[in-house]
């Protein structure tokens, strides 16, 4: 039990700490998406933003299984995590043994994964909704009260990373970051795929290398990926993260 | 999915001429009768600065984009070096500080709001929109969201026709799945190629096996499509 509050606090301090400097807002939903997964004993996160054109973009996930899940959910138009954006409720607990004849579709699709439960949680500001934090367990147990409690909190700690500062009072930079987050999510994935090429690795391998690098550095990820797409960084800069499992 | 309202703002645009040049003209023809702006201009970026104007809707437009690129200042200068939207919904009040000499010519011009949109996938800087309005004042939620979606639009036009490629092929709506983006960067070092020409090829290979881009892109992810021996993908 203290446990868990210790490494609460330590999560908070981090994710406070990020935001006081310059910071790199996929890097940092990212993050925020991995600790989430941690603290709130569920087993994958995705977080999904408003592109402004109406439509949804999953912006950070820790698993491939949870953004193949959202995508699912935009295509089918159908899910939680659309419900949760739509209507700026919290809907935890989905029990997929019990949620066909609300959601067929998904149900079908979270269940083919190995999930048991599914959970989303809107990233608000004031009346507006800016994106979905989803999480997804394979065991099945329900989340409690707290769990819940700390889930929404991570979903307005993403909001207010991705509003930064000024943007409290600007609806004009708001616009401007969204947009910022979403390109950089594009260069991410471009250079995922020249640095995989170019060593021989896999998309993921490719990608925890750039985040050793970015952390090992202290430079911005999107600016490592920016790196590597321009040829400016090569697979020897990029070496594998120490503690790789 | 994503870019279903670029494509449909494309389809429009095109109606039923065949003339591929004119497309960007008409394009931001559309725009201007969709949004309440007064004139459109569209320019080429490159990563030394303006490389071009594509289409001005009126002399304000063209005045816009030329005061820039005399200038090397100005919001859609600083849209394609920073990559994020410059929305500048009162000129006279926010410009001068930050481009004087941009502010005065243009202010000149008549012009007193600018919504700059760059051009770009992800690393592929392609161009910038200019969205110019003869008064001040922000735009709408609804009409942000329009804007956007010419943007991607534009997109698809500057990129393909950077690339010499046929117009008909920017109907492929673009895909914003992971997996297209990671293909691209796999092609650019499979083929010697920039990422704008790698994410051409993507497309172009798709297009002519009549199947979604997606698709294609998982190919190259699995290695089942090399690129780097496409002498023969014609």
């Amino acid at each position: 039990m203290m446990a868990r509050e210790q490494r609460l606090t330590e999560v908070f301090v981090e994710l406070a700490d990020t935001l006081v400097e310059e910071f790199d807002v996929v890097d940092f939903l990212q993050v925020l998406t991995e600790r989430c997964v941690e603290l709130i004993d569920t087993d994958a996160a995705g977080l999904m933003l408003d592109d402004q054109r109406g439509n949804l973009q999953v912006v950070a996930y820790t698993d491939e299984s949870a953004r193949l899940l959202e995508l699912f959910e935009l295509q089918k138009a159908e899910g939680p995590c659309l419900d949760c954006f739509a209507t700026g409720q919290v809907i935890t607990n989905v029990d997929l043994a019990d949620s066909r004849a609300r959601w067929p579709v998904f149900t079908e699709a979270a269940l083919g994964l190995g999930f048991t439960y599914s959970h989303a949680l809107p990233l608000r500001l004031r009346g507006q909704v800016l994106g979905s934090l989803n999480l997804f367990s394979l065991e099945r147990k329900a989340l409690t009260d707290d769990h819940v409690a700390v889930a929404q909190g991570m979903a307005d700690i993403a909001t207010i990373g991705l509003l930064h500062e000024r943007a409290l009072r600007d609806q004009v930079v708001l616009a401007e970051q969204l947009q910022t987050a979403l390109h950089s999510r594009i260069v991410i994935e471009q250079a995922k795929g020249v640095l995989s090429a170019r060593a021989g690795i896999t998309v993921s391998e490719a990608f925890s290398r750039m985040r050793a690098h970015a952390r090992r550095t202290g430079e911005q990820l999107t600016s490592v990926a920016e790196a590597v797409v321009a040829a400016r960084l090569h697979p020897g800069h990029l070496q594998p993260p120490p503690d790789a499992r | 999915m994503a870019a279903k309202r670029a494509a449909e703002i494309l389809r429009a645009a095109w109606g039923d001429s065949s003339d591929v040049d004119g497309l960007p003209g008409r394009l931001a023809a559309a725009c201007v009768r969709s949004l309440p702006v007064t004139g459109v201009g569209m320019a080429l970026m490159t990563e030394e600065g303006p490389a071009g104007i594509v289409a001005a809707t009126d002399g304000a437009a063209i005045e816009l984009e030329q005061l820039q690129f005399t200038l090397g200042e100005g919001p859609c200068v600083d849209a394609s070096e920073t990559g994020r939207p410059v929305l500048q919904p009162d000129l006279a009040r926010t410009a001068p500080l930050r481009w004087p000499a941009f502010a005065h010519g243009a202010l000149e011009a008549g012009i007193r709001a600018v919504f700059a949109f760059p051009l770009r996938v992800g690393a592929i800087r392609i161009g910038v929109l200019d969205l110019y309005r003869d008064r001040a004042g922000t735009l709408s939620p609804d009409e942000l969201s329009q804007a956007l979606s010419f943007a991607d639009a534009a997109t698809l036009v500057l990129l393909h026709a950077q690339a010499g490629s046929p117009a008909t092929e920017s109907f492929h709506e673009l895909d914003e799945r992971a997996e297209v983006h990671q293909a691209t960067g796999v092609i650019a070092v499979q083929a010697e190629v920039g990422l704008a020409e790698a994410l051409v090829l993507l497309r172009a290979r798709a297009f002519a096996e009549s199947r979604p881009v997606g698709d294609v892109a998982q190919e190259v992810l699995s290695g089942a499509v090399d690129f780097g021996n496409a002498d023969d993908s014609g």
